[in-house]
């Protein structure tokens, strides 16, 4: 990938995994669920500016999703129960994907699934595919075999998934997208890592649900759903910090971003790079404009090289 | 001469290539309709620069300066727009409409738009337009739009006295006919006028409607009773109004050719064919022909 001139390559970054490494132009990408196919956002901004673009999360069938209502605004937050509505990856390949600019855009799938088997075939239909940068697996969803636990909340659940991926599609990175909604982040990260994930992405929606008093009922069909939002930054942030110090593989931060400002806090705390999601209903130019404020804020704390301030949060010195 | 047309033809499909863009307009007045209570209003915001939006279309709203107590934009009907002025009439609901009432000439707003498909327009073909309540917003923007005005007929429900709507922007160029509901009985009245003027039109005529669920279910049933090419404008809830976060799904059939051309491509449901299929309101939407959404 080019990095195209000098404000870009300050800016670029590596994610280095143990098998594969993911190269970004720039730590910024959008988080799955939250920029549709990309399509629908480039009359906001020019997509080949971004870090890259994680899409919409697909199955192995289409999906049509859980009844409406589906959304929900909290105090900043946002509670959402879509229940991964998606065309399926078979349409993505055949439609989407060749409308956009993969020669410049890294484009990551992430991927959905019930079961681990599930899980595998669909990794297998990315494995050689021409214009995916990386895969993404969403290990918050309810292994439908096994009681509906997450696979993201039982360690030995996320290793199968992910050994699952890792064997069917060896030629991609693999970036495993952890659950906040578990008691230790670190156990599972650490069970991803040793089964093969080459990037942890942290976090996905946390548990959460809002009623009405006036009608005296949810305000999702399925009672519950996922928040997100600037509600969840600080969980978020937290949960970078632990993983990122649990295991040596880069981890992407996603959870609240909505500024450059937030990006570095992310950064500092151990991020590698990352996602911006719910942010982008509010405005659909907001990942691009924090892609192009970033430099102007790294300018203004100092931070010349994002690999070096990496994770270089100082501690509280106590006599 | 005058000539027979109507509109392209992304109105048969429902789906429109995405054209809007973000841009930041300044509160040009602010005026309250009615005296006290009610809490609508009429907002001008400074003329936004796109080429005539369609009528039917809507735009994403929110109000600039940080610290908000809501996260996302709102949706609304695009009531008038003209060389002075984007005009917005809404009602205050909530959280986000509460804080637009609060605005004040020179603050700035982000809006984008113009977003979704736009209703017919067809200067030949005698237009019926029921509106209820604030579901007159959009009719506002479609006679000013028209190229036969004259053509059509709006029957207004309300339950507000009648200076609390935009009516003034409207009369005398097309025929207009209220019917004030004050309690249940007026509301029979409305619904049964409502059902002989669908039948009226359901031979060569075009039917439009926008109001409360009910007001729709109502027209979609009879529309479908009577054969008659009926459109819904829908007011789903939004989060994003540009197709990203599923939030505004509704249940529609879109027939396959529908989805031919790839600008198109990135509003394709799960899939096609013959069966409803959760759709992006702001998408495919908000105007649905009746025989095919599910509401
Ligand atoms: C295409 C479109 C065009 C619209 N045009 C107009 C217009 O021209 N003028 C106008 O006044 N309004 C219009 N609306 C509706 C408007 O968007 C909502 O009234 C507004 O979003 C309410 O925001 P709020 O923050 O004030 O209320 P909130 O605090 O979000 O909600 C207040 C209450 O209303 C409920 N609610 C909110 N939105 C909806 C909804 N869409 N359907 C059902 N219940 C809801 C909430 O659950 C809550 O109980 C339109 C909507 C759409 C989708
Ligand atoms: C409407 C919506 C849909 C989402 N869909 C997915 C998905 O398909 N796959 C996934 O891994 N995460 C999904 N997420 C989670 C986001 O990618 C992200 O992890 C989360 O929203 C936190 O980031 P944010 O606060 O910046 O939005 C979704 C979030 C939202 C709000
Ligand atoms: S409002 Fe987000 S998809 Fe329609």
């Amino acid at each position: 990938m080019s990095a195209g001139g000098r404000e870009n390559a300050k800016l670029g970054v590596c994610l280095k995994g143990a098998r594969a490494s993911l190269a970004l132009n720039n730590p910024v990408l959008t988080a799955s669920g939250t920029f549709g196919y990309g399509l629908e956002f480039s009359p906001y901004g020019d997509l080949r500016k971004l870090g890259g673009i994680v899409v919409k999360g697909l199955s192995l069938e289409p999906r049509e999703g859980n009844p409406m209502p589906r959304i929900a605004e909290t105090p900043c937050g946002l509670l959402n129960s879509v229940g991964l509505q998606n065309c399926g990856a078979e349409i993505f390949l055949r439609d989407k994907l060749p409308l956009l600019p993969v020669e410049v855009l890294p484009v990551i799938v992430n991927l959905y699934a019930a079961a681990t088997d599930e899980f595998a075939v669909l990794a297998g239909l990315f494995s050689g595919e021409h214009g995916i940068a990386a895969l993404e697996v969403n290990i918050s969803c309810p292994n439908v075999r096994e009681g509906g636990l997450l696979f993201g909340q039982d360690p030995r659940m996320a290793a199968e998934v992910t050994a699952a991926v890792r064997a069917r599609c060896p030629d991609k990175p693999l970036i495993v997208k952890l659950t906040p909604n578990v008691t230790d982040i670190a156990v599972i990260a650490k069970a991803c890592v040793e089964a093969g994930a080459d990037i942890l992405s942290c976090i996905n929606t946390l548990s959460g649900m809002a009623v009405d008093l006036n009608t005296r009922s949810p305000l999702l069909a399925t009672v519950t759903g996922g928040l997100s939002g600037p509600a969840i930054k600080p969980v978020a942030l937290r949960s970078v910090w632990q993983a990122s110090r649990a295991v040596s593989v880069p981890v992407i931060g996603v959870g609240g971003i909505g500024s450059a400002e937030d990006v570095l806090e992310f950064i500092l705390a151990g991020a590698g790079a990352v996602q911006v999601g719910t942010a982008s209903f509010s405005r659909p130019d907001a990942v691009f404009r924090i892609v192009e404020d970033l430099p102007a804020v790294m300018e203004k704390y100092g931070v010349d090289d994002l690999e070096a301030f990496r994770g270089s949060l100082l501690t509280w010195q106590t006599d | 001469m005058t000539m027979c047309g109507a509109s392209p033809a992304q109105t048969d499909t429902g789906l429109v290539p995405s054209d809007g863009a973000l841009v930041r307009l300044k509160v040009l007045d602010i005026a309250e309709l009615g005296r006290g209570g009610p809490d609508l209003f009429v907002l001008r915001l400074s003329p936004p620069g796109w080429e005539t939006p369609l009528p039917g279309r809507f735009l994403m709203l929110r109000a600039a300066a940080t610290g908000r107590e809501y996260l996302c934009a709102r949706p609304f009907s695009i009531c008038r727009i003209n060389d002075e002025a984007l005009v917005v009439f809404f009602q205050v609901r909530g959280k986000a409409t509460r804080d637009f009432a609060a605005l004040k000439p020179g603050d700035p707003v982000d809006v984008w738009g113009p977003l979704g498909n736009s209703l017919p327009v067809d200067s030949c073909r005698p237009v019926l337009a029921l509106a209820g309540g604030m579901g007159i917003a959009p009719f506002v923007n479609y006679v000013d739009q028209h190229p036969a005005p004259g053509n059509i007929s709006l029957e207004f429900g309300h339950r507000l006295p009648l200076e609390c709507y935009p009516l003034r922007y409207i009369e005398g160029k097309c025929r207009i006919r209220t019917h004030h509901e004050k309690n249940d009985g007026d509301r029979a009245v409305f619904s049964a006028l409502v059902e002989e003027r669908i039948r009226e039109f359901a031979l060569s005529g075009i039917i439009l409607a926008c109001g409360p669920g009910a007001f729709l279910r109502l027209v979609r049933e009879l529309a479908l009773k009577y054969r008659a090419e009926a459109w819904l404008s829908l007011e789903t809830r939004m989060a994003c109004g540009i197709g990203a976060c599923l939030g505004c799904a509704v249940k529609a059939l879109l027939p396959a050719e529908a989805f031919a051309a790839p600008a198109q491509v990135l509003a394709a449901p799960p899939s096609r064919g013959d069966r409803e299929h959760f759709v992006q309101t702001c998408l495919c939407g908000p105007n649905f022909r009746a025989d095919r959404v599910l509401l």
